[in-house]
């Protein structure tokens, strides 16, 4: 009789297991979200406006136009570097995380994941490309937003429920910031800062803490 | 007792079909060394136990090539999932009254 509920317990890690990518760290979150405010506060600094109405389009209307291109290079290089920067850190949590647990970075699993995602992100990307083509810069923070939630939203499927929740906020955040355009540093900062830091340690806190120091365990035997 | 232990499906009697029975049910598809990883299992084991699957009209099989390599996936059919069902039905019935 307890082989029986045994292997009902094993059936039920096995379906989840199988159809979604578990092995997404906390840390992950953490670091993406840490360099998110790094990059923020870069911008911050350089652009040496008050907190508040940095980015705005008035903002950025007041500028020459040299000023103009010389600002929008900035932030377009910036952006970049935080997006590679928290990528590779996420990845190599993740990774980590995963050959911790004993199990496949690349599975089917993985793969839904990333697909699910990719999408969006590509879309909103290009969307975002479009903005900028159309010297409409200032929309471009929002949008990341949106877009990167509805990524999220949709990958969550494959993955932590949490995911699912961290998605609904970006998508409300970007939403409020398309409208309030005076803030969009500081929407930004929230929806990739602070947002990824709370979900982060929470995912750490509820999924991470108690597989980090048991190394090497392979839950498949 | 006995009555519950009627609703037992034979084929499933061994945990490796069960298990895998499992992981086909919640994915639309498969493929073989998916499978092999989730349930390290070697690889005559699993492709026996596909195979009874299989035989016994759970268990769709498609074979394909992707390039020179071979890609077999497995997907169930839909008496697949309802035996699945019935049986894991079965086998919560069987726990509650312990």
């Amino acid at each position: 009789m307890n082989e029986h509920l045994q292997t009902l317990t094993e059936i039920r890690s096995l379906m989840e297991r199988s159809s979604k990518f578990l092995s997404l760290s906390g840390l992950s979150g953490i670091s993406a979200g840490v360099v998110a405010m790094i990059g923020s506060a870069v911008v911050y600094m350089r652009l040496r406006t008050d907190w508040l109405t940095v980015l705005s389009y008035d903002r950025l209307g007041q500028y020459g136009i040299d000023r103009f291109h010389e600002a929008n290079l900035f932030l377009i290089k910036t952006a970049l570097l935080v997006l590679v920067a928290a990528l590779a850190l996420g990845t190599f949590f993740t990774v980590r995380k995963a050959r911790q647990q004993g199990q496949r970075v690349w599975n089917q699993a993985s793969r839904r994941l990333l697909w699910a995602m990719a999408v969006p992100l590509v879309t909103g990307g290009i969307f975002c490309l479009a903005l900028i083509h159309y010297r409409l810069l200032f929309m471009t923070a929002p949008t990341t937003l949106v877009f990167y939630g509805l990524a999220l939203l949709n990958g969550s499927k494959y993955t932590v429920r949490d995911v699912e929740y961290l998605g609904y906020s970006e998508i409300a955040l970007g939403l409020l910031a398309l409208f309030l355009t005076g803030y969009n540093l500081l929407f930004w900062t929230i929806g990739f800062g602070v947002l990824h830091i709370l979900y982060g340690t929470a995912m750490y806190w509820k999924y991470d803490r108690n597989t980090a120091p048991k190394t090497g365990v392979n839950p498949t035997s | 007792m006995k009555d519950l232990l009627a609703h037992f499906n034979k084929a499933f009697e061994s945990k490796a079909r069960l298990s895998i029975m499992s992981v086909l049910v919640v994915n639309e598809s498969m493929n073989f060394n998916g499978l092999k990883d989730l349930l390290a299992l070697t690889d005559g084991n699993l492709s026996t136990h596909l195979r009874a699957l299989e035989d016994a009209g759970y268990v769709l099989v498609q074979k394909q090539f992707i390039g020179r390599k071979p890609n077999t996936t497995y997907q169930t059919t839909d008496a697949g999932r309802a035996a699945f069902t019935e049986h894991l039905n079965a086998l919560e019935e069987f726990i509650k009254t312990l």
